[in-house]
């Protein structure tokens, strides 16, 4: 592998998605998300409806990457937050060291309230973010779960059902 | 960087389609879309220009099935694979698990497949991975045009590392699955060693 795999045990998951909660009550925010910068969803909370959260957090990873792309260019290092306002729906974007912060938000909510707040919430997500990859690193927890798989299990992945 | 989760019990890895501009990386990908069942799969973004060029990349997301109660999930993605892109391109390798390098066998793209090929390596070790140690694939495509190198040359010219080499006609699917099969096994076999 590029590098060690990052894992995510429950309890990490139930204190990631209560902090999103938090943070959606606190900003009346529609939906908050949790990427990693590689485009795969950590955990989402909030107003889901029919959005393709899957697409949303891959497009998210390639818009802070592009954006990321642009500040080096200019001598900066990265932007740490982006915003993006819409006539009805906005998204606020900000880059956590590994992971981004997605608030998707309406006009029940406003762009400075929604900053503040994920601002707010921004050193506990750090810290638990890289407790959670010196977990990974460490493999504290116990083996994971594809450790020792059989040639025959992932043979089944490809076979016909 | 593959992403597990115990709490949806979910395993997802990224894949990425490498190769010069117009091999067939997005027909790959348009491909397994149309031939995966709709719960398998989620959407198909593709970020390209109004001459349905890639701009960016293409991307979908797609379920395997379950292994020791946990949903494989692989992400494709590829690259734009024109020269001045080179930016976005190299963007998208972050975090790469498996890499499939789709070469265009026309004799006349052979110096453009020469050259993505050493621009993938140099992508990669810009992220300190190396192409040796990564999954890797090396689909030979359009095998149906008539001014084709023959394959055994073209293994000789673009083979790293005694990689799987597949022939494919990606616009009638010929190879695609064939070659998501290879990369997406040794992605697997790698996290057996974790």
């Amino acid at each position: 592998m590029t590098n060690s795999s990052i894992v995510l045990r429950e309890s990490r998951y139930h204190h990631i998605k209560a902090m999103l909660a938090r943070l959606r009550l606190d900003s009346s925010a529609r939906l908050v998300v949790l990427v990693d910068k590689d485009g795969q969803q950590i955990a989402v909370h909030g107003e889901l409806g029919n959005l393709d959260t899957t697409s949303l957090a891959s497009l998210a990873a390639g818009n802070v990457a592009a954006t990321g792309g642009m500040a080096k260019l200019i001598g900066e290092n990265e932007f740490p937050t982006l915003s993006h306002e819409g006539e009805k729906e906005s998204i606020h974007i900000s880059v956590i060291g590994r992971v981004l912060l997605l608030v998707v938000f309406d006009d029940r909510s406003s762009l400075g309230l929604v900053k503040l707040r994920s601002k707010q919430i921004s050193h506990e997500l750090a810290k638990t973010f890289t407790e959670i990859e010196e977990e990974s690193a460490s493999g504290a927890g116990g083996p994971l779960p594809f450790n020792g798989i059989t040639d025959e299990e992932i043979d089944s992945l490809f076979s016909p059902a | 960087m593959t992403f597990i989760n115990y709490a949806s019990r979910e395993i997802n890895c990224k894949i990425v389609y490498y190769g010069p501009g117009l091999c067939g990386k997005t027909t790959n990908l348009q491909y397994i879309y149309d031939s995966t069942a709709p719960q398998a799969k989620g959407k198909l973004i593709s970020l390209a220009t109004e001459a349905d060029r890639t701009l960016f990349f293409d991307f979908m997301p797609l379920e395997l099935g379950t292994v020791r109660g946990f949903k494989t999930r692989f992400h494709l993605y590829t690259v734009p694979g024109q020269v001045f892109y080179e930016a976005s391109r190299k963007l998208i390798l972050k975090g790469v698990d498996g890499v499939v390098f789709v070469a265009d066998s026309q004799e006349e793209r052979m110096d453009a497949n020469i050259e993505s090929l050493y621009n993938l390596e140099e992508n990669l070790r810009a992220y300190g991975y190396e192409l040796m140690k990564l999954p890797y694939v090396l689909q030979l495509n359009k095998r149906d045009l008539p001014n084709v190198i023959g394959s055994q040359d073209l293994t000789h010219e673009l083979q790293r590392k005694g990689e799987p080499v597949i022939e494919a006609v990606a616009s009638t699917g010929a190879g695609v699955f064939d070659t998501l099969k290879a990369v997406a096994k040794q992605v697997l076999t790698e996290l057996r060693k974790s």
